[in-house]
């Protein structure tokens, strides 16, 4: 039960990060009608350029200016990457941040190496939060829930309470009839793709000591964010949100439960091979459920296009 | 006239030619490893050990076969088989006579396969495979071949020597058993298994496998371990997923003691630093720390290369050595035969690491002194620039000498 108990909190923890990457990629689909594959190549360059500055001035400068930093570069690749090639159409747009990817990706490895970084948390969030179960809760993992938790509530107010909100939600759905009533939309465009870019470059700040920040960081995270966002429902918040932490908490307790072929086979009346190391069906025999959790969201991700083609909350056509 | 200077031109280019190719400058070496993607990390620091190995002791000290220069030729197999044997296939092409691989026995394990066939089939373009990272036993065992020679102690010499280790610790009663999911963290888990079961009346408290670089968190796998009750854990997890798995357990409470192959160097003793400090206990051979004379002298003219780079690979020195010594000994750096010959069975004093290394003749695997060490700030010789290291505790002697072996390889 205690294992439980600390299994949700650590699921949520991981899922509320995946959100902050999700969102971001949600907003700017559902503006330009296009995925951003480029988008954890900038959650990559949040963790790199926190490294940097923390470096230097250490880790709380580093929290504020990295993800300014990225949120200038995203607006900047959309004023003049993005834009001039969305009159082409989705696909070269497409291939545009699938380029993107790479240069970024490879362009970090040039800049801090191939080896991983010692970028850490802060010291005076090196304690202990709280223990439950034998188990403890570093502070800087409460520090990363509250972080994630403050930019969902302000990203809600944002954009059901203010009168940007609106527009933005305007232009999302009617970009031409908002142009028409005098808004800049271009405008609009840039500062929500720019944003959009910056709450991943955010995620990567706060993830990066946690989750280490090395060159495959990007790639490793890459693809679990498509299958939120589209498990969500393509352009749907909410559906992010939910999507993200029933993925976190999905490959939590998917790795922390060792339940295994073994057991179902045994149930079923088979016998444990008794030197299962050379046995031709070892394979079957020591599958365990945390060796198949890492691939558990992509299933997840082919029956809700298979049942739900619009993700759970989705109003559109993937 | 015209005919015969066209002749004249052909002959000449011709001659050019040859003689380029009869008469090569260099003994070349086709380093093939990963050199960008999630594993660069492992792949560029043995390039810098191998290129600086080859220049400190066989090129400086007037290279082979009266002036001849070794060099190593680096090929980017992106930690992908595929790629390997395509990387392999161009240094054949190249005319290289020796392939250096080591990250990951998966690729190690295609890469004596087709060795073996390779060599079988062209009989004038024979190479040399030298393993000198990857440790999965069954490349000396079911799979050997008179091609390949292993440099590192394999998965079961480590783990023999660890549980000697971990036997006389009186304080491990329940171990977990965590690695990565293939050929290689299978074999750790069998070894430790079998010595476990042999040596110790330790009850092992979870076995278990994770995908290898996919594991985004592994705070439940920590979670898991304690609540298994561990008092130590071993593990054969190499690059972020040996610092991902490390640091998880450290922040969710585990102060017992980490078993590991590969927990030093390449950014993870920097990571650790602190927080690893007496709790991580990597066996490897090359002992770096207590440390000698010629070592640190070595170790300086390193750094002073390659400062980002450390000597985590010790073996790459007696690689690089033994190989010049059998080309020496065979007398030519083409005849691969002859090398590898000269290889088996050789006995070589490494005198930079004050050992002595024994290339084991029926299963080309090298029996060596194998170390288990500590991470502690207590050291001389440090990784990655961090002040911290690993210090030796323990020693073997010439581990697992008398192994038994399932080779039984076919010699021309």
């Amino acid at each position: 039960m205690d294992l439980f108990v600390i299994n949700i909190i650590d699921g949520l923890i991981y899922g509320l990060l995946l959100f902050m990457l999700s969102s971001g990629l949600t907003l700017i689909f559902s503006m330009m009608g296009v995925l951003n594959l480029s988008h954890a190549a900038f959650y990559m360059l949040g963790a790199y350029l926190a490294y940097q500055i923390s470096v230097i001035t250490g880790f709380w400068v580093g929290l504020i200016v990295a993800p300014i930093l990225v949120t200038i570069l995203g607006a900047g690749v959309e004023r003049y990457g993005l834009r001039r090639v969305h009159q082409y159409g989705h696909v070269p747009e497409l291939i545009f941040t699938f380029g993107l990817f790479f240069v970024i990706e490879e362009l970090v490895q040039y800049i801090w190496g191939r080896s991983m970084v010692n970028y850490s948390s802060p010291e005076s969030l090196d304690f202990i939060a709280f223990s439950l179960a034998g188990g403890t809760i570093p502070a800087y993992k409460v520090f990363m829930l509250l972080i994630s938790v403050g930019i969902f509530v302000a990203l809600y107010y944002v954009l059901a309470r203010t009168r940007i909100g609106m527009i933005i939600q305007a232009a999302l759905s009617y970009p031409k009839t908002v142009e028409a009533l005098g808004h800049n939309v271009p405008l609009v465009f840039m500062g929500v793709f720019g944003v959009g870019t910056g709450l991943a470059g955010l995620a990567g700040v706060i993830a990066g000591p946690s989750l280490t920040t090395f060159p495959g960081m990007a790639f490793l995270l890459g693809s679990i964010v498509f299958v939120c966002v589209v498990v969500g429902g393509l352009g749907s918040l909410s559906g992010a949100f939910i999507a993200s932490l029933l993925i976190g908490w999905l490959q939590t307790f998917a790795a922390s439960y060792n339940v295994g072929a073994a057991d179902i086979l045994i149930a079923m009346g088979y016998e444990f091979p008794k030197d299962v190391y050379y046995h031709p069906w070892r394979d079957l025999w020591t599958l365990t459920l945390p060796q198949i959790g890492p691939i558990l969201p992509y299933i997840l991700l082919i029956l809700v296009l298979v049942f739900k083609p619009n993700g759970l909350f989705g109003k559109r056509e993937t | 006239m015209k005919i015969f200077k066209t002749i004249a031109s052909f002959a000449f280019a011709a001659g050019v030619f040859l003689s380029s190719s009869v008469f090569a400058d260099t003994v070349k070496i086709a380093f093939i490893d990963p050199l960008s993607g999630p594993f660069a990390t492992t792949g560029t620091g043995g390039l810098a050990q191998w290129k600086f190995a080859v220049e400190k002791l066989v090129n400086e000290k007037g290279g082979v076969l009266g002036g001849k220069k070794m060099e190593i030729v680096a090929l980017d197999n992106k930690m992908d088989g595929k790629e390997s044997l395509v990387q392999v296939q161009v240094a054949i092409d190249q005319g290289i006579r020796f392939i250096a691989q080591g990250n990951s026995s998966g690729i190690a394990n295609a890469i004596t396969d087709m060795v073996k066939k390779h060599n079988k089939r062209n009989p004038d373009k024979r190479v040399i495979f030298i393993n000198y990272s990857a440790v999965d036993p069954a490349l000396t065992n079911d799979k050997c071949n008179f091609w390949h020679f292993r440099f590192d102690a394999n998965a079961d010499i480590k783990m023999d020597v660890l549980t000697d280790i971990i036997a006389d610790n009186s304080a491990m009663k329940k171990m977990y058993l965590i690695g990565q999911d293939y050929s290689f963290g299978k074999a750790v888990a069998a070894a430790a298994e079998k010595y476990l079961a042999q040596k110790t009346s330790i009850e092992i408290v979870g076995n278990e496998l994770h995908p290898i670089g996919k594991v985004k968190d592994f705070t439940p796998y920590a979670r898991k371990i304690l609540a298994a009750g561990a008092d130590g854990v071993i593990t054969g997890n190499w690059g972020a997923d040996m610092v991902n798995l490390g640091r998880s357990l450290k922040e969710s409470g585990f102060s017992g003691p980490i078993y590991c192959y590969y927990c030093a160097g390449d950014g993870i003793t920097k990571t650790f630093s602190a927080a690893g400090e007496g709790m991580l206990n990597v066996v490897h051979e090359g002992a770096m720390n207590p440390t000698n004379p010629e070592l640190v002298a070595y170790h300086k003219e390193f750094k002073a290369k390659y400062p980002a780079a450390d000597l985590n690979q010790a073996r790459i020195m007696t690689a690089t050595m033994m190989i010049a010594k059998a080309i020496e000994e065979a007398g030519s750096a083409d005849d691969v035969v002859k090398i590898a010959y000269a290889l088996e069975g050789m006995e070589f004093y490494n005198d930079i690491l004050k050992t002595k290394v024994v290339m084991r003749e029926k299963d080309h695997q090298a029996i060596q002194n194998v170390n288990v060490s500590v991470h502690t700030k207590d050291i001389d010789i440090d990784y990655d620039n961090s002040g911290y290291g690993v210090k030796t505790y323990a020693t073997v002697e010439m581990a697992s000498a008398d192994s038994p072996t399932t080779c039984k390889m076919k010699r021309p």
